[in-house]
């Protein structure tokens, strides 16, 4: 047990075998979480052949990238030119992340540095909203966007993400530990509020920044606009890819290729991040 | 909470022939407070506006609705608890659907909430790089979204599904199994993928919150008088993050009480004989296919007091940890 050393070392009180029995656990469930990653990577590289061999394989015998290839032949041939639902992702997902980091940032900052009417309330009342999911208000909402005339155009997906409740509290507890004397001492320097948020809040809080930033991508990269988006010149990614994936046995090596490509994006982007992110939620606890 | 940032009182300015006793009234105190703040609402406005517009008015718009009849075409017209005794004593299918909605909350949201705890717990153990690692392969299955479609290929009904093509081999089933349309396989199923899914956020913030646990607080308890590594974890580590794993219960115990898409992508909709029907997928049945928005509105009541109330209910058994 190579690992076990350093930790029997740091602290007295462990027994061997709890350690050994542990690691056991670990690698098994870890290997029963990516398993189905492994498969999907390998799937991706797979010859015709090899996708209906019976018994199925895991690992790719003879990878090729034909698979990738033929997606591009396809994307060549619809009727919405590709790059649209490209451009309709990154246009969804960059302003929603966008703008949902600077309306909630604003809104944290008052919330956990300053004491006014209403402010408990208002918490408490977010804090709340984390306890449901948009399935609860799917119906309303539904009504409340075509009141507003936003039925079918980007801003049905990218309005509501800008007011994210998750995002709001995980950047309201990491701006309570700003210390106090920083903001003061740009009060004495003659700073108004909105120069204390932009120039000494918000540079100190760039994890929470780049956790939001994850979150809310993670959660738009993944929308299709189902039920609010219905002309094809703005539907998704992620729409055009359930096309390919569920359009028949022909395309099951280029569906593969579709799922390789758009979940290695988020994941991509959360190896980079990490270490932000876990910053950000040691300040996430609820405090009685 | 801070008191920084407030602007310099100005002194109670009495207004000719009005008594002093008047400024001083709560409604005065507040608004002066309202006024010396406003640069916080301000900055608040434009996020709280849109909060109250898709998240605090349809909330409130669904309790209303659910004590009408509405169609979408017609006004909504008044009919008291009617949706709600048809919910509770007509509807056999919404039965079956909270049978399994609470099933799956009981299996997956415990369970869920421990695995993330505990993995979070060993995990934190490890050296940086192989932590950094770990926490990766934990967390990808919540955020690598296109995932329904790799279980379909594991639980394809065909002898070329992984699941069936490996059992075939195996010599343990002679024909295909069709795993997603037998009723008696789709809940199981169902749950583990579901489970798969569930060391999301919830896991971070518990990896998180076992990296700001003292360190000395350990020593302490060894001289205290702490064995083994068991009640080091009930009296130092668990109390230290009571916070995070309040955030954590939040967490688990709404997706496990929402689950829907896994159900819909593998099961179908409907599920063979509602095998795999729960609470959201009813709600979605009845808001986007029978226009029944009452109806509807009824259920995402029925769940979000069934959330909030599990959530009350957990943070009190939570604050008893370590005691």
């Amino acid at each position: 047990m190579r690992l076990a050393l350093p930790i029997r070392k740091r602290r007295v009180n462990r027994s061997f075998s709890g350690t050994f029995w542990m690691f056991v656990l670990l690698a098994a469930v870890a290997a029963f979480m990516a398993l189905p990653l492994v498969y999907a990577i390998n799937a991706a590289f797979k010859p015709l052949d090899e996708i209906f061999l019976f018994p199925p394989t895991l690992f790719v015998r003879h990878p090729t990238t034909s698979n990738f290839i033929d997606l591009m032949t396809l994307l060549g041939q619809s009727w919405v030119p590709f790059s649209r639902y490209i451009f309709n992702t990154f246009f969804i997902t960059g302003m929603g992340v966008v703008g949902h980091v600077l309306l909630a940032s604003a809104a944290a900052y008052p919330l956990a540095k300053h004491k006014f009417p209403g402010s408990k309330i208002i918490f408490t009342v977010v804090v709340l909203s984390l306890m449901f999911t948009p399935q609860v208000t799917a119906i309303p909402n539904y009504m409340v966007m075509s009141w507003i005339g936003l039925i079918d155009t980007y801003w049905a997906v990218i309005v509501p993400a800008f007011a994210f409740s998750l995002g709001l509290y995980l950047m309201k507890q990491f701006m309570e530990q700003i210390p106090d004397a920083l903001l003061e001492s740009a009060k004495i320097d003659g700073a108004n509020e909105y120069r204390i948020f932009w120039q000494i809040v918000m540079p100190n809080v760039k994890p929470a920044w780049l956790t939001l930033v994850i979150l809310l991508f993670q959660m738009l990269w993944g929308t299709d606009g189902n039920g609010f988006i219905y002309s094809e010149q703005l539907k998704t990614l992620h729409y055009a890819s359930n096309q390919i994936i569920f359009g028949g046995i022909a395309r099951a090596g280029v569906g593969s290729a579709v799922a390789l490509i758009l979940m290695s994006v988020p994941i991509a982007l959360f190896v980079f991040s990490q270490s932000r992110i876990i910053e950000t939620m040691t300040t996430s606890g609820m405090k009685d | 909470m801070s008191t920084i940032g407030t602007p310099s009182q100005p002194s109670v300015t009495v207004a000719a022939g009005k008594p002093a006793v008047e400024t001083t009234s709560w409604w005065a105190i507040k608004w002066k407070e309202i006024k010396a703040r406003k640069h916080s609402y301000i900055l608040m406005s434009p996020y709280m506006l849109l909060f109250a517009v898709f998240t605090v008015l349809p909330v409130i718009m669904s309790v209303i609705i659910s004590f009408t009849y509405f169609n979408m075409l017609e006004f909504p017209r008044f009919i008291g608890w009617q949706n709600y005794s048809r919910l509770f004593l007509e509807d056999d299918v919404f039965l079956v659907a909270i049978k399994n909605t609470i099933l799956f909350a009981v299996i997956t949201g415990p369970l869920s909430y421990m695995a993330c705890f505990v993995f979070a717990w060993i995990i934190n153990d490890l050296r940086p790089k192989l932590r950094a690692f770990m926490t990766l392969i934990f967390y990808a299955p919540s955020i690598s979204g296109n995932v329904y479609f790799l279980w379909q290929m594991i639980f394809s009904g065909d002898r070329y599904g992984i699941a069936n093509g490996f059992l075939i081999k195996m010599g343990v089933l002679l024909d295909p199994i069709q795993w997603l349309k037998t009723e008696q396989y789709i809940m199981p199923i169902i749950i583990l993928v579901q489970l798969w899914l569930s060391l999301g956020t919830g896991f971070l913030a518990f990896i998180a919150g076992l990296q700001t646990v003292d360190k000395t607080l350990y020593e302490a308890g060894a001289v205290d008088g702490i064995k083994n590594r068991w009640q080091e974890l009930w009296y130092i580590t668990l109390p230290s993050m009571k916070p995070q794993l309040m955030f954590g219960a939040v967490i688990q115990i709404t997706s496990s009480l929402a689950i829907a898409d896994v159900s819909i992508y593998l099961a179908g909709f409907p599920s063979v004989n509602y095998a795999a029907e729960t609470i959201v997928t009813h709600l979605i049945d009845f808001g986007t296919i029978r226009f029944e928005m009452g109806y509807a509105s009824a259920i995402a009541t029925v769940l979000f007091t069934l959330m909030v109330g599990t959530n009350l209910v957990v943070q009190r058994l939570l604050r008893r940890v370590g005691e």
